[in-house]
């Protein structure tokens, strides 16, 4: 069907385009911005690939929470005006740029062209494994070990940010 | 119907602009942004692979992912906070505490 692809192209055009905003504007702001626009763009490739669950969490977690976190520190530490972290384009620089080219080259190369055996459409199953349901119970059975490891090391986390980012240890 | 190759190819694409943006940028708090939209296009080859191989395991994947995600960026953001206190900057250049 000739709609999917054309939807296909917007969101691609659209991630991309947004995650060259991110790492090329100035104020972290914008870029917090923007990149919490990616992942919407992301949210609605993860839909166009029936993953319902993952691409709530995306836009919950990701563009949510994760993201207010980031906005919330560059606001604390006030790095709208920094206008003397001028980032001066390097030889340096040039040749990770040329590096980085070359590797999506080759990557693409390898696995932009041709048929993957059996890749070519969506598998029947994939509408039925994204839902909550089916996540909820694989997540519960064959994954209880990994995600009670997973609470630990939020847990973790948690403890960690506190101790971190306290301005004294007593 | 768009094949696993477009999803691939555009999840390589956003993978390298993450890198570049590791590698360039010199603000440590768009460093780390650029962490997170690397961590994003592996998310996306996981699930184009799930959807198309009918499997569960990427999709459960991407799940601890995003939760190893938040915990990083709860850290991350500790220790750029601590590094602001103690050097009154977040330029990477100038955060050289373990360079010899």
């Amino acid at each position: 069907m000739i709609f999917e692809e054309v939807f296909f192209y917007i969101l691609a055009a659209g991630a991309i385009v947004s995650a060259l905003l991110v790492i090329t504007r100035r104020n972290p702001i914008n870029s917090v911005i923007y990149l919490v626009l990616n992942f919407f763009f992301l949210a609605a490739l993860y839909l166009t690939l029936k993953a319902q669950f993952i691409a709530i969490i995306q836009i919950l977690v990701y563009a949510g929470a994760i993201m207010v976190l980031f906005m919330f520190v560059i606001m604390l530490l006030n790095l709208g005006d920094e206008k003397q972290l001028r980032d001066r384009v390097t030889w340096k620089q040039m040749v990770a740029i040329g590096l980085s080219l070359a590797f999506v080259m080759q990557v693409i190369y390898i696995v932009g062209f041709g048929e993957i055996d059996g890749m070519d459409t969506i598998s029947a199953k994939a509408a039925e494994i994204g839902t909550v349901e089916y996540i909820g119970k694989e997540l519960f059975s064959h994954y209880v070990l990994p995600i009670e490891a997973i609470s630990v090391l939020i847990v973790l986390a948690v403890v960690g940010a506190i101790v971190l980012a306290k301005r004294k240890l007593d | 119907m768009v094949p696993l190759n477009f999803y691939l190819s555009l999840s390589a694409m956003l993978f390298t602009i993450g890198v570049v943006g590791v590698l360039t940028r010199r603000n440590a708090i768009i460093v780390f942004m650029s962490i997170e939209l690397m961590l994003n296009s592996v998310n996306l080859t996981l699930v184009a692979f799930s959807s198309f191989l009918g499997d569960a395991t990427g999709q459960m994947l991407v799940f601890f992912v995003i939760t190893i995600a938040a915990a990083e960026a709860a850290i991350g953001l500790a220790i750029i906070i601590a590094l602001f206190r103690n050097k009154q900057t977040v330029n990477i250049d100038e955060i050289n505490l373990l360079k010899w």
